[in-house]
C-alpha cells in the first residue's frame, strides 16, 4: 500500500483494524464478525471503549474471548461471557429489536450505494463462482444503526454494481432504504487498505487516504469514478499502543494482521 | 419407562429414508457428524438438507451424493474458505445437480420456530433491498392487520427428522445442553421425528438436579444414541474443543474429488461405527480434551 514502505512499521490489516476500532463508542453494542472486525472490537475494549458490548450471530452476549476466535462459534466467546442464548433471541430482540448500534460487515464485493454481495459472482442460476450466502449479513445490513465495513480494495471487488445484492446498503440512492422500511441507518464507512470512504446522498464518498496511498491508486482499484470529499484527510496512523495491544495480546500468532 | 437409547445405525434406518427432509442442526457447536457418517454409509440418496450453515458436514453429504436439495443460510467453512463439494455440485452439477433454497439467517431461524409452533408462517423485518426474495419465491411479504406495515414472511418448516447432539440426555431423551444453543430447540420441536445423540447418557436424576439445563424435552424424543467425540471435528463444550486444524486440512481435501473420496473411504466407509473413528483417531482426540471451568451451581430448594 504504502510508496515508500521503508517507512511504515505497520501493516495494511494493522491500519485498517485501528481505524475501524476508532470509529467504536464506549458503552455501544457491536454485532461483531470474526476476523479484522473481531481485533477491532477487542482493540476498543481495551482503549477507549472498555464498555463496548460485543455480541456474535451464534448467542454469545457480551463475549470476552480469551483467545482468537477462529470461528463465529469458538467455544471461547462462550467461556465468561454475560449470556449465551439462542439464535432465535440474538435476531428477533437484539438486532429487530434495534439493540444494536453497529454491525460489521464483509463482501466479496462492494458497490457505489455501499451494497455487498456474498452470494454469487455471475448469474444466480448459473454462477461463475459460488459465495457462502448472507448468514446474518443481510438483517445485520437492515436493522443495525449502522454498518462498518472493512474490505481490501480491488477493482474486481469494488464494481459500480454488485451482481447480487445479498446485504443491502442504500440499494440505488438517497431514499431508497427509507422508503423500503428499513429501520438501521446503512453503512457509515468502508475502510480498505487504501483509504476510507463515508456516504453523501448514499453514495461512497473517499473521506481519507491512508499514509503513503494516492488518489492514483485509489481510482485504479474501483470500477467507477469514484467522489472525492473537498476534506480530504490523511488518516492517522496506528498509535504505538495500538499496535503493542493488536501484536502482543489479541494477535500474537499474526493470524490476521 | 422403557428406554429409546438405540445404536445409530439403527436410529438412522429408522429415521432417515431417501427423499426424506432432514435437519442436523447445531451452530459450530454440537453438530453430530456421527450421524452424517452413518447416513453417508447407509447409501441415502434424494435428501433434502436444511440447516443454517451446511459446513463440512452437509459439504460430506453433498460429495458424497446423498443430497437433492439444500435449504440453507451460509454455506462456507468457517474461518477457512469455501465448501469445495457444495461448490463443485452448484457450479459443475458433481456429484450432481443441487437444489438451492436459500435464506438468511433470521430467515432460516424464523421457519423453524413457525415450524415448532405449528404456524404457517413468520414474520420478520428484513429482506427490504436484498436479492434473495428475487431468487427464493418463497420469501414473500405480508401486511400486518394492526399496522398495516408491509413485513417479510417466510414459510414453516417442517422436517421429517431432527438430528440433535446433546452433552448429556437421559435413556427417554430428556437432552441437557449448555454453551452454544443456535436453533435447535426449534428444530427438534418443528420436525416430525427427533433423535438425540449425546456425549453421554445420565440418570433422570441428574436431569432432575438441573431442569433448567433441559433444551429438548424426551417427550417429544423417538431414539436416543450415545455417541462420546460424536460431534468431532465440531465440539462440544465443556468436553472436547473444535478441531480447528481439520478444519482448515478439510479446505485442501475437499479442493479434490480423489482426496474427498479417500477421506469418505478411510474415515467413513473404513469404519464401522463412531466408537471404531475415535479409536483410530487416538491420540490427537485427547489434546482436545476441554479444561474444566464449573459453574456455581445453583439453588432449586423452595
Amino acid at each position: 500500500m504504502a510508496t515508500d514502505p521503508g517507512k511504515m512499521n505497520y501493516t495494511a490489516n494493522e491500519l485498517m483494524v485501528c481505524q475501524a476500532a476508532r470509529q467504536l463508542r464506549d458503552g455501544e453494542v457491536a454485532f461483531v464478525g470474526i476476523g479484522l472486525p473481531n481485533l477491532a472490537c477487542n482493540l476498543a475494549r481495551r482503549l477507549h471503549a472498555p464498555s463496548l458490548v460485543l455480541i456474535y450471530e451464534s448467542g454469545a452476549v457480551g463475549a470476552a474471548p480469551e483467545r482468537l476466535p477462529i470461528s463465529i462459534g469458538d467455544p471461547s466467546l462462550v467461556t465468561n461471557s454475560l449470556s449465551v442464548c439462542s439464535m432465535f433471541d440474538i435476531f428477533a430482540y437484539y438486532l429487530q429489536g434495534g439493540l444494536i448500534d453497529v454491525g460489521f460487515l464483509q463482501g466479496a464485493q462492494i458497490d457505489r450505494f455501499g451494497n455487498l454481495n456474498t452470494t454469487v459472482v455471475g448469474d444466480y442460476a448459473r454462477p461463475a463462482i459460488r459465495l457462502p450466502g448472507s448468514g446474518g449479513a443481510c438483517e445485520i445490513a437492515i436493522l443495525a444503526e449502522r454498518v462498518l465495513v472493512i474490505a481490501p480494495q480491488t477493482r474486481r471487488g469494488f464494481p459500480e454494481r454488485v451482481d447480487f445484492i445479498t446485504s443491502p446498503g442504500f440499494i440505488d440512492g438517497p431514499d431508497t432504504r427509507r422508503r423500503l422500511g428499513s429501520t438501521g441507518g446503512g453503512p457509515a464507512m468502508v475502510i480498505t487498505d487504501l483509504g476510507c470512504y463515508e456516504f453523501t446522498d448514499g453514495e461512497m464518498i473517499l473521506t481519507s487516504l491512508h499514509p503513503g496511498c494516492t488518489l492514483e491508486q485509489v481510482r485504479n482499484n474501483i470500477g467507477w469514478d469514484v467522489r472525492v470529499s473537498a476534506a480530504l484527510e490523511t488518516t492517522a496512523e496506528p498509535t504505538s499502543e495500538e499496535l503493542r495491544i493488536i501484536r502482543e495480546e489479541l494477535d500474537p500468532a499474526h493470524l490476521y494482521i | 419407562m422403557a428406554t429409546k437409547l438405540i445404536r445409530m445405525e439403527e436410529a438412522i434406518s429408522r429415521f432417515v429414508h431417501d427423499g426424506d427432509t432432514i435437519v442436523i442442526e447445531g451452530f459450530t457447536h454440537l453438530i453430530c457428524f456421527a450421524a452424517a457418517h452413518e447416513i453417508i454409509r447407509q447409501r441415502r440418496r434424494g435428501l433434502t438438507l436444511c440447516r443454517l450453515t451446511p459446513d463440512l458436514i452437509y459439504d460430506q453429504l453433498i460429495g458424497a451424493g446423498c443430497v437433492g436439495k439444500l435449504v440453507f443460510s451460509w454455506a462456507g467453512n468457517p474461518g477457512a474458505g469455501p465448501l469445495y463439494a457444495f461448490r463443485r455440485a452448484v457450479e459443475e452439477g458433481i456429484p450432481h445437480q443441487l437444489e438451492l433454497e436459500e435464506y438468511s439467517h433470521y430467515g432460516m431461524v424464523a421457519r423453524l420456530t413457525a415450524g415448532a409452533a405449528k404456524l404457517p408462517f413468520y414474520p420478520l423485518r428484513n429482506y427490504m433491498g436484498s436479492d434473495l426474495p428475487r431468487v427464493n419465491p418463497q420469501i414473500k411479504t405480508v401486511a400486518c392487520p394492526f399496522t398495516g406495515e408491509e413485513l417479510a414472511a417466510v414459510p414453516a418448516l417442517n422436517p421429517d427428522t431432527a438430528i440433535i447432539h446433546a452433552q448429556r440426555a437421559d435413556e427417554n431423551g430428556n437432552a441437557q445442553v449448555w454453551g452454544l444453543l443456535g436453533v435447535q430447540k426449534e428444530a427438534a420441536f418443528a420436525s416430525r421425528h427427533t433423535v438425540v445423540v449425546a456425549e453421554e447418557i445420565v440418570p433422570e436424576t441428574v436431569i432432575r438436579s438441573d431442569p433448567n439445563r433441559t433444551l429438548i424435552p424426551g417427550l417429544i424424543v423417538d431414539a436416543v444414541v450415545c455417541e462420546p467425540f460424536g460431534c468431532h471435528p465440531s465440539y462440544a463444550q465443556g468436553y472436547y474443543d473444535r478441531d480447528n486444524a481439520f478444519y482448515l486440512r478439510w479446505r485442501e481435501i475437499s479442493k479434490d474429488v480423489a482426496r474427498f473420496d479417500s477421506y469418505l473411504d478411510e474415515w467413513v466407509f473404513g469404519v464401522r461405527d463412531r466408537a471404531e473413528y475415535v479409536e483410530r483417531m487416538g491420540a490427537s482426540l485427547t489434546g482436545l480434551k476441554a479444561r474444566t471451568h464449573l459453574s456455581k451451581a445453583v439453588n432449586y430448594g423452595y
